[in-house]
């Protein structure tokens, strides 16, 4: 790291987010003089090129890639269309402890004078709440689902290599080129599409515009300033902006700084979910860094620098606050960019170059937030760099995660795309697969699988609340059988299910007829050759997510009903279910029983495993195939993000002996310290799902830094991923451990039960040490974490 | 009836520390040796050994009420055992909640030990990895660590073999015949202090890493590494001497001593004598090394 990238860290790690209604009033403005003039499309259009005309611009001292979607870094605009933020919403935002945002009082009084009166009832978040049904919403207040869509558009986006190829006039010369061949008398559709197009081309010009501004500004600083070295960065700045993305690049420099303009161009224009990535980044650059190194225009150390620049880029924009329920389930200043590294060619190649090995450096010193990088191993993927990986891996940063490229493939090939789009595809968000450059693949939102399984119990009413949120499939006393208790439950998750999807459809038709992403539907595959926006069915592909939670939670609670209750008898549902309401108060003898005696997921124990495995055939069933509003269908996902905290408050206690409104399972992780026999046991467990009937699992895991530390522990690490993958695992990360979980594992031993530690020429359970040689473990950890 | 069955005290999968790469350890229970350092005090006795976790007991005292021999008892804080009456019936481990009653130690057949061991093939396969039998002293139980030595080797497992070596060579040989490596200990170079520390002398020992380097067998060397025991520099270079004089020799793992186990002790109510002053100073480590490494050994330090 030079000084410049330590200042440039510096300032964007140590800078507190903050709010500015600068992009609110704007677009108040915008729309208070232009609503009711244009159509949808072409008013979105012109408020993005309005935004991009107006809105303050900023490049900074030490910058050498330019560009930032607020006035200044870490300082974050919000998107009243979408979610007008209250005033007490922005109080809570700049007052509470924590990913609070600084509000400053003149920002709160432009949202009360003038971006509050406009806006209310006006958000997609006041018209899609106003209309969905009371159904719907008991079970959304129940924490049943979330949903995605009511505060933030649809997004998870990733580009292919496109913009490196084709610039904004070349996709302007295409759109025209279509709009001029639409067919008035034989499509119906043509005037639609003419808008469409025409959108289209507003947004180029847009995007155009901004960077223009941006060569004007460092124009304006080079001739002011007396540093010579600093003059001729910021002219070789506005030579760039001058040139992309207008067109496309030609040199390493220039294509960074045409993807970073697109970044912020598709984040300004909305606020998609999970931002925007770069998708195959080291891919994309690769021949930009082969042709100017054989030239010697650019060096290895150069060509570090400015990726560390685009690094310290995304980490300066915090994802915009979020408010209510999603607030509650993604609570994180993170905005999930992904950039993935290695994988596969179109042709099926090693993907993996220079740039891979780059950008793990890169992450490795710079370790901020954001931008998160994964590693895209398949199996020709070469070891040295999965062994690069877990380098970086073992630092404990949690990144970069482990995919394989090969499930990855699969999964696309089964809902029917080109092997090349499929292996040009990737993860994006967390862990979720889509073809980068012409794929929407929507998240929709989550589901509380344990919640589906605790209103089966009490006949499809909410026991913390009594209130009715599903059907009415019987007294849980009454079932004869563990079958006609699954059965009851597969009815309540068809149900569920069914009732979002419903409402999905509604708000996926909102989306696409009142807030179209003109910009974005330039960058995917084929939005400009259909003349469709993106939220239309506009791309190539077009999938929706329903991502599943708690299959650890729910396996093992069901695992526990089926031994204990239905099996064995020892305890009677109906002295069961009055444990579970009471919370097991008085019932630990019982709460231990089923948490100690029960065949639990993640141990390789098949009575476990074949029930997990039936509840995904479950899931895929109910969700697989369903049809959204495009054409095409809902996929599955096993993805809880940081949602299982926030689903586990809102569900009691649980057949398996968890106590009421603590974490469920996170992704397909086997329930907290119930995985009792090693990692490999929870990876043959985790293999007997079918994964690649998903969009993705994810499978976290703990290590503490000793069981990583030799060459030959790496090689180990490198062994388990490859087996895993090889049992056609989806993803897998690992959470190197630090001295605050050893202390909770001291005070809370049951949920740490798989916690290994190296002790000393071997490995043991920490919750097995006694208490001094805990506390030494501890004092070790430190030391090296150091 | 007890001999019919192989005994074991544990099956530990994903093992890092016994052998190349991802391997599974059976423990075999019960050794010849008593090593008041040995860190799997588990595996001493022979029998089957019950114990009591009292930090888990949650005070419910079911097994006290099911104990049919009336050897439980609860003084009102804790559960305690009168072993004279216990007529290891396991009924409180089965009983008991929150599995604060352990039975240490299980007999069980081949075959399902063997398709224990195979849960883990992927990683073997993936790794070169595979199944290390250590204990215990696992040629205790000789013809059961051939039966499942052979069955390894139908099914393509790397085998290693954890053994203080002290057993009749013939034995030891065949044995060798079905094993693809041995890690093997070596405590102390002079006989009677074999003998002092670790209740048997080491003659046996010694011929039969001699017999099994000249048959070529790849063998690992563990020296277990205690100050004042066995860390003096001469030790070490007579150790050094005689090693370097064998082949087939792929290393020395140098294990550092330390008192760790001493909880596991005070749970099967066997004597405590970890102490922290057998620890060697990292100087000391180092000089083993040199002095090991300058007789043409590769050392590896296992921390």
């Amino acid at each position: 790291m030079n000084s410049r990238i330590e200042r440039l860290r510096k300032l964007s790690f140590e800078t507190r987010p903050s709010i500015s209604a600068e992009r609110a009033l704007l677009e108040t403005e915008f729309y208070q003089q232009h609503y009711g003039k244009h159509s949808i499309p072409v008013l979105r259009a012109l408020c993005f090129k309005y935004l991009c005309q107006h809105k303050t611009i900023y490049i900074g001292e030490d910058e050498l890639i330019v560009g930032e979607r607020g006035p200044a870094p870490k300082v974050v605009p919000t998107f009243p269309e979408l979610t007008c933020h209250t005033v007490e919403d922005l109080r809570i935002l700049n007052d509470r402890p924590m990913t609070g945002y600084r509000v400053a009082e003149a920002d709160i009084a432009a949202y009360r004078d003038k971006v509050i009166p406009y806006w209310r009832g006006r958000s997609m978040r006041e018209r899609i709440f106003s209309e969905v049904p009371d159904e719907w919403k008991a079970a959304y207040e129940a924490g049943l689902f979330t949903e995605f869509m009511e505060q933030r558009a649809p997004g998870h986006t990733a580009l292919d290599g496109t913009i490196y190829q084709q610039g904004m006039v070349d996709f302007q010369r295409r759109i025209e080129q279509r709009s001029a061949a639409l067919d008035y008398l034989d499509d119906s559709a043509a005037s639609d599409k003419y808008e469409q197009l025409k959108a289209m081309g507003i947004a180029c010009e847009a995007a155009i515009i901004f960077s223009e501004r941006h060569a004007d500004l460092a124009e304006s600083m080079a001739a002011e300033t007396h540093n010579p070295a600093r003059q001729e960065e910021l002219l070789e700045i506005a030579r760039i902006c001058r040139k992309v993305p207008a067109h496309k690049p030609d040199t390493y420099h220039e294509a960074l700084q045409m993807y970073w303009f697109v970044h912020l161009g598709t984040i300004t224009e909305l606020n998609g979910w999970d931002a925007m990535t770069p998708g195959h980044l080291d891919q994309h650059l690769q021949p930009f860094y082969d042709k100017e190194t054989a030239a010697g225009t650019l060096d290895r150390k150069r060509a570090k620098e400015l990726l560390c620049c685009l690094w310290i880029k995304v980490n300066n924009h915090t994802a915009p606050p979020k408010v209510g329920v999603t607030a509650k389930e993604s609570g994180t200043y993170n905005d999930f960019t992904q950039i993935n590294l290695g994988g596969l060619k179109s042709d099926g190649s090693d993907g993996s170059n220079d740039i891979s090995y780059l950008a793990l450096e890169v992450a490795d010193e710079l370790h901020l937030l954001q931008p998160q990088p994964s590693v895209h191993i398949s199996r020709v993927t070469p070891e040295r760099f999965l062994k690069a990986a877990g380098r970086v891996i073992r630092k404990g940063y949690g990144y970069p995660s482990v995919f394989n490229s090969d499930a990855v493939v699969m999964e696309q090939i089964r809902v029917g795309k080109s092997i090349e789009d499929a292996r040009q595809g990737g993860t994006s968000g967390c862990i979720e697969t889509g073809a980068f450059g012409k794929e929407a693949y929507i998240l929709t939102g989550y589901l509380n699988v344990p919640k589906i399984l605790e209103i089966t119990l009490h006949n499809g009413r909410d026991p913390l609340t009594g209130t009715r949120v599903g059907l009415e499939t019987g007294k849980a006393e009454e079932f004869a059988s563990f079958a006609e208790l699954y059965q009851a439950f597969e009815a309540q998750l068809n149900h569920i299910v069914d009732l979002k999807i419903r409402v999905n459809n509604y708000i996926e038709r909102m989306y696409a007829k009142y807030s179209p992403a003109p910009f974005l539907s330039v960058l995917i595959s084929d939005c400009i050759d259909k003349g469709r926006d993106y939220y239309d069915g506009g791309p190539r592909y077009n999938t929706n997510y329903i991502q599943c939670c708690g299959i650890g939670t729910v396996t093992d609670s069901l695992a526990a009903l089926n031994t204990h209750v239905f099996e064995g008898r020892t305890v009677s549902m109906k002295t069961l279910l009055q444990a579970l309401q009471e919370n097991f108060d008085g019932a630990e003898k019982l709460r231990q029983t089923l948490w100690n005696k029960t065949p639990f997921f993640g141990n390789d124990d098949e009575r476990a495993d074949g029930i997990m495995r039936r509840v995904y055939d479950s899931l895929f069933t109910a969700i697989d195939g369903k049809a959204n509003t495009k054409g095409t269908v809902y996929h599955l996902n096993m993805l809880s993000t940081t949602c299982h905290v926030y689903f586990g408050k809102m569900l009691g206690a649980t057949p398996n002996g968890r106590f009421a409104h603590l974490p469920m399972s996170d992704g397909t992780s086997p329930s907290q310290g119930c995985d009792r026999k090693g990692p490999t046991a929870v990876i043959k467990s985790l293999s007997k799902m079918d994964q690649i009937k998903s969009g993705g699992t994810l499978l976290n895991q703990r290590f503490l830094p000793s069981v990583l530390a030799s060459e030959q522990d790496l090689d180990k690490l490198c062994s388990l991923v490859r087996t895993y993958f090889s049992l056609g695992g989806h993803h897998v990360q690992f959470n190197v451990v630090d001295t605050n979980t050893l202390k909770l594992a001291q005070q809370h031993p049951d949920d740490y039960r798989n916690l290994l530690v190296r002790v000393a020429g071997y490995s043991d359970y920490f919750v097995d040490l006694d208490k001094d040689h805990q506390e030494e473990i501890i004092s070790r950890t430190e030391q090296e974490l150091g | 009836m007890l001999n019919e069955l192989p005994t074991f005290f544990d099956i530990k999968r994903y093992a890092l520390h016994d052998g190349p790469q991802i391997r599974t350890t059976v423990f075999f229970k019960g050794c010849p040796l008593r090593c008041f350092w040995c860190h799997n005090p588990e595996g001493i006795g022979c029998g089957l050994e019950m114990v009591i976790v009292q930090e888990r007991c949650i005070g419910c005292r079911e097994c006290v009420h099911g104990c049919p021999e009336q050897a439980l008892s609860w003084d009102g804080a804790a559960i305690s055992r009168d072993d004279e009456r216990c007529s290891l019936c396991l009924n409180c481990v089965e009983i008991c909640p929150s599995l604060a009653h352990e039975a240490v130690g299980y007999q069980a057949t081949i075959e399902e030990i063997v398709s224990e061991i195979t849960k883990d093939q992927p990683f073997f396969d993936q790794s070169g990895g595979g199944v290390t039998f250590s204990g215990g002293e696992p040629l205790a139980q000789a013809e059961h660590l051939l039966m499942l030595l052979k069955r390894c080797g139908e099914l393509e497992i790397h085998r290693c073999v954890d053994t203080s070596g002290y057993a009749e060579t013939p034995i030891l040989l065949e044995v060798a015949a079905h094993t693809d490596l041995f890690l093997f200990d070596l405590k102390h170079m002079d006989g009677g202090l074999h003998k002092k520390h670790t209740g048997v002398g080491n003659e046996q020992i010694l011929h039969n890493l001699e017999v099994l380097s000249k048959n070529g067998v790849s063998v690992r060397i563990r020296f277990p590494l205690l100050a004042s025991i066995n860390d003096s520099a001469a030790h070490v270079e007579a150790m050094g001497r005689f090693l370097s004089g064998l082949g087939s020799i792929e290393h020395v793992d140098l294990l550092v001593y330390h008192d760790l186990a001493g909880a596991k002790y005070r749970k099967l109510k066997r004597p405590d004598l970890t102490d922290r002053a057998y620890s060697v100073t990292a100087e000391i480590v180092d000089r083993t090394r040199r002095l090991l490494e300058a007789h043409g050994l590769t050392v590896h330090l296992e921390k």
